[in-house]
């Protein structure tokens, strides 16, 4: 019989943790899952077991979220990962104790996001690593990634990475920003509307600005390039859309190639059981229909944070309390007056970050223009060494959606399972049929969520333990 | 200290110094750092081959998604981003090939 809860949370971010914070106040038993050791997601990535850093303001919210996870009656599976989420909903974990299964009436999927990078030749070149990745090794590592970096890309992450790598002493070659001056002071209006977070930003301009890094606005990475990892970088300019321009490249010695073309969220689980989804560009692709409160279209599902929409760290924890709050209200945990009065703050708070969150997801959102300047002989699905020439085959060939595609080319069949590769490869596809981004679809969601080990499903048993049933009578 | 390598950055405490295997190299690293990291930092960035073209992959994600940074652990395929440092830890690169 698989241990029963009143509420299931995937995903130990921002989101997932004042989700599950909100619902086990109100007396929900909840269990709350994670494949990393401890809470924080990405944004507030603990830092490594024995590392002890001068922490950042994300490092010790983080700090701060770790210590409410311990002391609250949530019971935790760290370390562990979600392989199977069936309707009902049944859990599927793989870990360090072999499998488990759990079962809820309801499920919180709060599953954040991962790094979108649109291909250019090299990009599978080791020493070419996300801007995410930059941040996850600097602030959980305690490490700079190369040394003499080139940082590539758009929206804040770029300025955030770069103001890293300086006060860490590390030393940038280049940035290379998609957006101009004109597209960043575009933003002021709406990014004035959270002083806190735009003095953040300004902050880290102004380190960038100090350290007199050369920063190439509207240029794009042409190709990286060396014998077996990155040595030179090579950056054109880019038009207003994002398109490759006419005029001078700019060759740059480097170790490392740090690049990120904004966040794509990983809606696996509502995917996977088959609840509503729409395609919102700003909100970074195929993001599941969700309403205020974070319930989908399925009774008892809810979805959260960055993996629900792109909309950053601040509105994911308001998004999160909504839908703890919510899920408390649904299992009749508290009463109505109890829920309007809880709801009524964060509800607000929430509204008042949207300006901010959308103009930020807006210097993020894939620029359809870029991806139609990716080179024919670019690989677009690494794992499987799939180019754009022949995703572009494959829709020549009769490949309507994304699911035909893959099944024509084997583009989005490898082991990270599209995630890499899928909204790139589907902007390609539509391009290619001239047809409305939404036309083409989405990957269809199937168990395993993630590539599992056998050996984590099996875990590790005695002899005495395979149970032997009782031979019938004769 | 190898050319191309990741840099730990000065100043705060580390995990204990241990040594891990890596192919047939000993390779300093922290207890409790990231695999993935900590080959990094000692200058060992191509960790496989891409099945088809058998073009050279590193870390790229670090974040358990992009399945770039397989190596084989105890005989069995680990993402290195994922594995935490501990003294004695034998690892081997280049798992698709013939060891």
């Amino acid at each position: 019989m698989s241990p029963a809860f009143d509420l299931i949370v995937i995903g130990a971010g921002p989101a997932g943790c004042r989700a599950a914070l909100a619902a086990s106040r109100h007396g929900v038993s909840v269990l709350l899952i994670d494949e990393a050791a401890a809470a924080g997601g990405q944004v507030h990535r603990a830092p490594a077991g024995g590392l002890v850093l001068k922490l950042d303001e994300d490092g010790a919210k983080g700090d701060e979220l770790r210590r409410r996870i311990a002391q609250s009656a949530i019971t935790l599976r760290f370390g562990c990962r979600v392989w199977s989420v069936a309707s009902g909903f049944r859990v599927d974990v793989a870990g360090h104790g072999g499998h488990e299964a759990f079962t809820a009436p309801r499920l919180i999927a709060a599953t954040g996001a991962y790094e979108r990078v649109v291909p250019f030749p090299g990009w599978t070149l080791p020493g070419v690593i996300g801007l995410a990745a930059a941040t996850i090794l600097i602030k959980s590592q305690g490490m700079l990634p190369g040394r003499r970096i080139v940082l590539a890309g758009c929206g804040p992450l770029l300025l955030l990475v770069a103001s890293k790598v300086l006060a860490a002493g590390g030393e940038i070659a280049a940035i290379a920003d998609l957006s101009g001056p004109a597209d960043w002071l575009a933003t002021l209006p709406r990014v004035l509307r959270r002083p806190g977070l735009a003095m953040r930003g300004a902050g880290w301009a102004v380190t960038i600005g100090r350290a007199r890094v050369p920063v190439h606005f509207r240029h794009g990475v042409r190709a990286a390039t060396g014998p077996d990892r990155v040595e030179r970088v090579e950056i054109g300019p880019v038009d207003r859309s994002g398109a490759p321009a006419a005029g001078n490249t700019i060759s740059l010695a480097a170790d490392t190639l740090a690049v990120g073309h904004g966040l794509v969220p990983g809606a696996e689980i509502p995917r996977l059981l088959r609840a509503d989804m729409i395609f919102d560009r700003r909100r970074g692709g195929w993001v599941p229909q969700v309403d205020e409160l974070g319930r989908t279209s399925l009774p008892g599902l809810y979805a959260v944070g960055d993996g629900a929409g792109i909309e950053g760290a601040e509105p994911a924890l308001l998004a999160g309390e909504l839908a703890g709050l919510t899920a408390a209200r649904d299992a009749g945990r508290i009463s109505a007056a109890t829920y309007e009065h809880e709801v009524a703050k964060p509800s607000r708070g929430r509204a008042s970050y949207a300006p901010f969150a959308d103009a930020m997801a807006d210097l993020m959102a894939l620029r359809p223009e870029q991806v139609a300047g990716i080179p024919a002989e670019a690989v677009v699905c690494r794992c499987e060494d799939v180019t754009r020439a022949e995703i572009e085959n494959a829709a020549a060939a009769g490949a309507r959606d994304v699911n035909q595609m893959k099944h024509f080319t084997r583009c989005g069949m490898g082991p990270c399972q599209g995630r890499m590769c899928g909204d790139v490869a589907a902007e390609l596809l539509a391009q290619s049929r001239k047809v409305p981004r939404h036309a083409v679809g989405y990957w269809t969601g199937r168990p395993p969520l993630r590539p599992v080990p056998l050996a984590d499903l099996v875990g590790s048993f005695d002899y005495a333990d395979i149970p032997i049933p009782t031979p019938a009578p004769l | 200290m190898p050319e191309h390598a990741a840099v730990r950055i000065r100043g705060g405490q580390r995990g204990a110094r241990v040594t891990i295997r890596v192919d047939l190299q000993r390779v300093e690293a922290h207890e409790g750092e990231m695999l993935a990291a900590a080959l990094m930092a000692a200058g060992i960035y191509r960790l496989r081959r891409s099945p088809n073209a058998g073009t050279a992959r590193g870390a790229f994600c670090l974040m358990g998604v992009c399945q770039e940074c397989l190596v084989r652990i105890g005989g069995e395929l680990r993402q290195s981003c994922m594995v935490p440092v501990v003294a004695g830890l034998e690892v081997a690169t280049m798992p698709g090939e013939a060891q």
